[in-house]
């Protein structure tokens, strides 16, 4: 007979061994993508290997110049500077918007929050069709604006999360700081503002990462291969009609994937929170 | 909303309200509104973006009931949301119960298996996924290990293509196994304190209190987790290759949209496609919500 002790410490290991086996699985493919961009194409051919046979950057060096007349340096600045702008505009509006619903009783409050939860429930590809006709008559068509200008009007979610966040916060501060004669202005960005930040903090880090990952909009607006983001561009590397370079195409995604692992990496706690706020009160 | 009505409302409250909320209302009639109506307006025409729209009516509609690739997609997006949210719910779940306890590495584990959800939506995933399944990919160089000799390209094969995709949504359990376990920790423990009281096992308590206790939390994960499942576009794209072969078994709906309205410039049907999707949405959301009660357990509010 085992004692209970032993008997704990079984069922641990057991558990812990199940957990990191299971782990392993889940990252299996993310692995086998970043060991196959140090892989020749003839070694991926058929491998499940996690272990290429060198270790040489050359498919990197291959990748990034594509197609010779345009690189990624040119991808990822288009990249970059899209999912920037984009993220500033949509999480300043959001917080502005937020603070209008929470803390400002004017009339209509109720009728236009209610509206923004009824957009989020309106499929993309409504407005799509039509939004791209009118972006195709006032000349939008390959820049950024159709993709970074209505992100300025901000996020139903983002707000919502913020809604959520500046109700927890007491009026009082807000009372006492009119007495001090601040105005609406001063009390949302002197006071309030500092006091959302994991919220702002949250938000942007989702922001970041939808822009950096849309494909959808890209595809939709920007046809011109000057313009491509990194989406768009690896979507075009792996062209089913041409030979494809997986090694090259390999070595790229490893790279569009960087900056979401790092933020990840440094940012872990604010992911965690926003996904409980937002997926726990509905 | 208590401090709604204790606070007066005056004309500079309506003023500098509509000033903070109007970044957001000036983008809803922009980019909401107003192509919301003019959706419905092409939705009864015929447009191709060169020349002006035609009404023609319901003809768009009545073209539907007659349009094989349509009533294919359909099947195509049903079948992948009710496989591929149900399952990755599931999953989420049983890892969540797993993770719930207090072990130190647990934050560590949460982390890996938060990864795939990170990542899950880029294009160098889906590029990837692509070659994982593959005649000559690592599923069937694996498979060949532990003695399963297949040349099979489940990528290539009208079959087994969908499970493909719905394999890459599940895998991606980790942002609903957050929640759930964000869930879990808010039970209060006094309620499974007094069960052992009770003497209630194990198994009566996860029926009993876990349960009851979870079910607003996955029942609305559900709807919206249902809603994305039917706009699903990106993944089918690329891993078919933008066309939703092998025939047309990957041809989700708003790939078949896309393909109608950017292909072909059926810009007249593409809406009208769009709007038979709101109504599938609509009709989904209210089915899951008008039986919900028969299976989700709200806790009785006070004052109630």
């Amino acid at each position: 007979m085992l004692n209970r002790k032993t008997k704990h410490l079984l069922g641990q290991t057991v558990f812990h061994i199940i957990v990191i086996l299971l782990g392993f699985l889940m990252l299996y493919p993310i692995l086998w993508m970043i060991s196959n961009s140090f892989k020749t194409n003839a070694e991926i051919f058929g491998s499940s290997s996690l272990i290429p046979k060198s270790l040489s950057l050359e498919h990197y060096i291959r990748g990034w110049k594509f197609n010779n007349t345009i690189t990624f340096t040119t991808f990822f600045k288009n990249s970059f500077y899209y999912t920037i702008l984009a993220t500033f505009g949509a999480v300043i509006a959001s917080s502005l918007v937020a603070y209008g619903f929470a803390r400002v009783p004017f009339r209509g409050r109720s009728f236009w929050y209610a509206c923004m939860f009824l957009t989020m429930m309106i499929p993309y590809q409504v407005v799509m069709v039509p939004q791209f006709i009118i972006f195709h008559k006032i000349g939008w068509i390959n820049s950024f604006k159709p993709l970074i200008i209505p992100q300025f009007a901000g996020l139903p979610f983002f707000i919502f999360l913020m809604v959520q966040f500046i109700r927890q916060i007491p009026y009082e501060l807000d009372d006492s700081a009119k007495i001090d004669g601040c105005n609406r202005f001063m009390i949302f960005s002197r006071i309030l503002f500092p006091l959302i930040k994991p919220a702002v903090i949250t938000s942007t880090i989702f922001s970041f990462y939808w822009r950096w990952d849309d494909f959808l909009g890209p595809l939709l607006f920007l046809n011109k291969p000057r313009l491509f983001t990194v989406s768009l561009a690896l979507r075009m590397f792996s062209d089913p009609q041409t030979s494809t370079d997986w090694s090259a195409i390999f070595a790229m995604g490893t790279l569009s994937l960087l900056p979401v692992l790092i933020i990840f990496l440094i940012f872990q706690k604010y992911i965690v929170q926003g996904l409980a706020t937002t997926g726990l009160k509905g | 909303m208590k401090q709604l009505t204790s606070r007066r409302r005056s004309f500079l409250d309506d003023l500098s309200g509509y000033a903070f909320i109007s970044p957001w209302l000036l983008g809803f009639i922009a980019f909401s509104i107003i192509p919301i109506l003019f959706s419905l307006y092409y939705s009864f025409t015929e447009y191709d973006i060169l020349g002006d729209p035609t009404f023609n009516g319901l003809e768009n509609f009545r073209r539907m009931l007659g349009d094989e690739l349509f009533w294919q997609s359909l099947k195509v997006t049903f079948f992948y949301a009710f496989v591929s949210v149900p399952l990755r719910l599931l999953f989420a779940f049983f890892v969540a119960m797993l993770f719930n306890r207090g072990t130190r590495a647990i934050r560590m584990y949460q982390a890996i298996y938060y990864v795939p959800s990170l990542v899950g939506g880029s294009i160098a995933i889906a590029v990837m996924w692509r070659r994982l399944f593959m005649a000559d990919g690592a599923l069937n160089a694996a498979l060949a290990k532990i003695g399963i000799v297949t040349d099979i390209s489940w990528i290539g094969n009208p079959s087994t293509a969908i499970w493909t995709l719905i394999l890459l949504a599940a895998w991606q359990f980790g942002s609903s196994m957050l929640i759930f376990l964000a869930g879990l920790r808010q039970i209060p423990r006094e309620l499974y304190e007094a069960a052992s009281i009770d003497g209630a096992n194990p198994f009566k308590k996860f029926t009993h209190i876990t349960v009851p206790q979870i079910t607003p939390v996955i029942f609305f994960n559900l709807v919206m987790q249902l809603i994305n499942g039917f706009t699903v576009f990106t993944q089918a794209f690329v891993v078919s290759g933008g066309s939703g072969d092998p025939l047309n078994s990957t041809l989700v709906y708003a790939l078949y949209l896309y393909q109608r309205a950017f292909k072909y410039y059926d810009m007249g049907y593409g809406s009208a496609l769009a709007w038979v999707l709101v109504l599938i949405i609509g009709i989904m959301t209210g089915v899951v919500f008008k039986t919900s009660s028969t299976w989700v357990f709200y806790e009785a509010k006070e004052g109630k």
